[in-house]
């Protein structure tokens, strides 16, 4: 059995990073060229943590699945990045922006990670207007700010509405100079299919070439997973279409722990579903909540009417339309959080108040911000995120409120890691959102950018020190040893055991199947009865998919179906945890939401007693039911209280 | 509705591609192009025939990954957009539609409709950044920038690496692209420094990697998914010359 520590510094809160950073182990310059490190995945995390680490002296080998390093999904990130500037002198420090988060992620996140992502925020901007990230400025000459959910200031830093692209391009060019300056090997089109131990510690990976689909091997003295989220396993999601956890999951099935794999944040402004070949959901920034107010009508017969299309959002008037998120929440209105603005939009729709055919679906209007601040200050502010919307849906927003609707967008739960961002595989990394750590059970706008920058920059090129300096001593790894050959044979097992099946069914038509069953029943909300039966449908499917799955094409080469078939395999099994960890949480916070346990006003009810704890999943092999870690959640220095936006 | 698509079916680089003919009935006018092609290869792996390879990747129009000439127009026929942004409604019933991969030397197609753009990187990772090391940068506002000068730079970093402007080009040629770049950079005062080794490196790799040369005729600018203008390549222009002489 694995012992779970989570290696917290002693001392005062604002005191634990500088105090770890002055005692913890450097590793020489001579002796950084000696060693070796895997980093997979190339999108915020990963990147900058592949360039630091190279512009440092160690020897970097990169990975992505895409042709390119700079098309992680990373890239699709609209709205901005949070730091404790206080630019704006609203009253932003480095606490305010710290509790925020504690308190946005519904206290289920440690004190010490999260004081750190705050302590760094600022660096981050710094670095980031260093490399030439274009953020937008106000006429002075200064950076501007926004406001996002969760805050009562201003912090939030953006370019346009492509931050999550500006920021990847500055971390992928940063990248670019190292791989010319040869100290970052880098492998693009290359999927990481397993993980290789030697005596423990993580020493390399198995890894398969798109293109060739021959399988190769790779060495390093240690290895960090920046593999990004795990939205897919609900087929639909506003993740890209290759997003996987695949790697992450290797890492399980090899020791490492899960964190709170049940945390999943859904995302309340996208556009809504259209039909049955909808392939993925897209986003509409949160950012849009500065200006847009969300509204369904009061009258259940103007909603009938919508959805039958004898009216449209114009025809209601006011007097009939109910802002609910400033009715119900008049502190925060627009600009809850997340998890409180999706379950509210779900709410009124059960209810019967939605307003497009499907009834699926609520008003973000913009009405009134275009009569106060004229329509260029809006297109300036949002006109591409205007003219995306516009392209899919053939609505101008400028003349018609959009249709919105919650949709899967991002994974709080992740791989388990202690404070140095290590899991408990020795050697073994997990940075941004591959990872468990800073979000608790609800991410707050414009803070998954500031986690997988301050991972990938400022917190892991450090702490990978403190394992790396004991391996100076350490030589290169050769790959033709008994684990690689182990690892591989794993791997070609699987594969050729994927093409035998030779059944009747698509990965597709598998994959959405899956989907139902995580969004009916391991979605926005969710109950006892649900969840158990989610986890037999879900080992149903499994059996389903083993035995009756069909896959064109050869093994050894270029094959799409192969990839996403085993992609699919991961993506089953981890929905199986997901929905066990959701049904073992008997309690509701942040976005796993138990219509069990609410209060009477229908607000997520926390069992802070029972529950205050990160759930961390050990896996115990095929068919066997993992068991659960617990690593307990002291709240030394935030009283921890029913989140209130009202 | 109902559709005749001729695609472009390449095994492999070193293999003669051909056009295929395919029916595709009952599409909804409101699925996207990228889903249209989902539907296809459906059929076609029901039938055990193997799907046609395309590459694509966040379907919201920022990843760059997708792109292929739709009837003879790189990313189809709107304009701002990427292919995965086309929806259906912009075809008609009983439609013919020719979907064919980048043509450029220096994109080889690897697949269907699926090419080799690292030619893209490395141009990148001749010059196309600031050489900043993690940790040494002074505060954010301690070098104030004109906000014309933030937005146009804005401007160019929008590019998303798609290569429509290289396929547009008759000449094949990257100009849009690391000029895009070039500005981008040389228009921030992080970036000057080091503007004119930058120019000077890229121009002579993008001559190196097989891309064509520039004559203005604005193709690039007429297709990019991303409105990035030619005055990109007059600045790109201009950087060269300020470097050479």
């Amino acid at each position: 059995m694995v012992k779970i520590q989570s290696r917290i510094p002693e001392g005062p809160l604002a005191e634990k990073w500088s105090s770890f950073k002055s005692n913890q182990n450097l590793v020489n310059p001579a002796n950084k060229r000696k060693l070796d490190v895997i980093v997979v995945g190339t999108g915020l995390a990963g990147a900058s943590a592949a360039a630091s680490l190279a512009e440092m002296g160690f020897k970097v080998k990169a990975f992505c699945y895409q042709d390119s390093p700079r098309r992680a999904h990373s890239i699709a990130a609209q709205g901005g990045i949070n730091a404790a500037k206080n630019y704006q002198n609203d009253g932003d420090s480095i606490y305010r922006l710290f509790f925020d988060t504690i308190k946005g992620g519904d206290y289920r996140s440690r004190e010490a990670n999260v004081y750190r992502l705050a302590e760094v925020s600022n660096q981050i901007i710094d670095q980031c207007v260093a490399q030439g990230v274009p953020f937008a400025r106000e006429y002075g000459g200064s950076l501007d700010n926004r406001s996002f959910g969760g805050a009562l200031v201003s912090r939030t830093f953006y370019a346009r509405g492509q931050t999550g692209q500006q920021l990847l391009l500055g971390a992928y060019q940063a990248l670019s100079r190292q791989i010319k300056k040869g100290n970052v090997e880098m492998y693009s089109r290359m999927e990481m299919f397993n993980l290789v131990l030697i005596d423990g510690r993580a020493r390399g990976i198995i890894a398969r070439d798109v293109i060739t689909g021959e399988l190769q091997r790779y060495s390093a003295h240690s290895v960090v997973i920046a593999s990004g989220g795990y939205g897919n396993v609900f087929f639909l999601s506003t993740m890209a279409m290759g997003a996987n956890a695949s790697a992450a999951w290797q890492c399980y099935k090899k020791g490492a722990l899960f964190g709170n794999p049940c945390f999943v944040q859904i995302h309340p402004t996208c556009i809504p579903v259209h039909g049955e070949y909808q392939s993925k959901l897209t986003l509409m920034s949160e950012s849009l909540r500065n200006d847009g107010r969300i509204w369904v009508p009061k009258k259940k017969e103007d909603a009938e009417k919508l959805q039958s299309g004898e009216l449209r959002g114009v025809d209601i008037p006011e007097e009939d339309r109910d802002y609910y998120l400033e009715r119900r929440y008049p502190a925060f209105g627009n600009l809850v959080p997340r998890d409180v603005a999706s379950r509210a939009a779900k709410e009124r729709c059960d209810a019967g108040y939605g307003v497009n055919s499907t009834g699926l679906a609520v008003f973000l209007d913009f009405k009134d911000a275009i009569e106060r601040l004229g329509k260029e200050v809006i297109e300036a502010k949002y006109g591409n995120l205007f003219q995306m919307y516009e392209k899919i849906t053939d609505d101008n927003p400028y003349e018609v409120p959009m249709m919105i609707y919650p949709a899967i967008h991002y994974s709080m739960g992740g791989i388990w890691v202690d404070y140095e961002l290590e899991t408990t595989i020795p050697g073994l990394f997990a940075t941004g959102e591959s990872n468990f750590s800073d979000h608790g059970a609800n991410r707050l706008g414009a803070s998954a950018l500031m986690q997988g920058l301050a991972d990938g920059y400022f917190v892991l090129p450090y702490t990978i020190q403190n394992f790396l300096a004991g391996e100076i001593n350490t030589p290169r790894f050769k790959t033709d040893t008994v684990e690689f050959d182990a690892a591989e044979k794993e791997v070609r097992d699987q594969l050729e055991k994927l093409m035998s099946i030779k059944g009747k069914q698509t990965v597709d038509t598998i994959h959405k199947k899956l989907g139902h069953i995580m969004w009916e029943f391991v979605g926005m909300a969710r109950n006892k009865e649900g969840l158990t039966k989610a986890i037999g449908e879900i080992r149903k499917l499994r059996d389903e998919f083993w035995s009756d799955l069909k896959i064109p094409g050869e093994m050894n080469d270029l094959n799409p179906e192969l990839q996403k078939a085993t992609r699919l395999a991961d993506f089953i099994e981890l929905g199986e945890l997901m929905a066990i960890d959701a049904l073992h949480r008997e309690e509701s916070c942040g976005g796993h939401f138990r219509e069990e346990y609410q209060t009477g006003e229908g607000e997520a009810l926390r069992n802070d007693k029972a529950f205050t704890y990160v759930a961390a999943w050990e896996y115990q092999g095929d068919g066997k039911e993992p068991v659960l870690h617990k690593e307990p959640l002291n709240f030394e220095y935030i009283e921890i209280k029913q989140r209130n936006y009202k | 509705m109902n559709l005749k698509l001729k695609i472009w079916r390449q095994k492999n680089p070193d293999t003669r591609g051909k056009f295929v003919n395919y029916q595709l009935n009952a599409i909804s006018p409101d699925s996207s192009f990228l889903e249209m092609l989902d539907v296809l290869n459906e059929q076609l792996v029901s039938q055990n025939e193997e799907p046609v390879v395309y590459d694509h990747d966040c379907r919201e129009g920022i990843c760059g990954t997708c792109g292929m000439y739709i009837n003879g127009r790189p990313h189809g026929p709107d304009s701002l957009i990427t292919v995965c942004q086309l929806h259906m409604r912009k075809f008609k019933d009983g439609d013919t539609i020719v979907i064919e991969p980048w043509r450029a030397r220096a994109f080889p197609v690897i697949r269907d409709l699926m090419v080799d753009r690292t030619a893209f990187d490395i141009l990148i990772q001749e010059g196309g950044y600031i050489s900043v090391n993690t940790g040494s940068s002074p505060d954010a506002n301690s070098i104030p920038i004109k906000k014309e000068h933030a937005d146009l730079s804005m401007d160019a970093a929008a590019c998303i690496g798609c290569g429509a402007c290289v396929a547009a080009c008759k000449n094949a040629s990257a100009m849009l692209f690391v000029g895009a770049k070039i500005s981008h950079l040389a228009l921030l005062p992080q970036g000057k420094i080091e503007a004119g080794d930058r120019v000077s490196k890229m121009v002579a790799k993008m001559d190196a990697l097989g891309f064509g040369n520039c004559t203005n005729t604005g193709a690039c600018e007429a297709e990019c998914p991303k409105g990035i203008n030619l005055t990109n390549i007059a600045r790109l222009n201009r950087e060269y010359y300020k470097a050479t002489f």
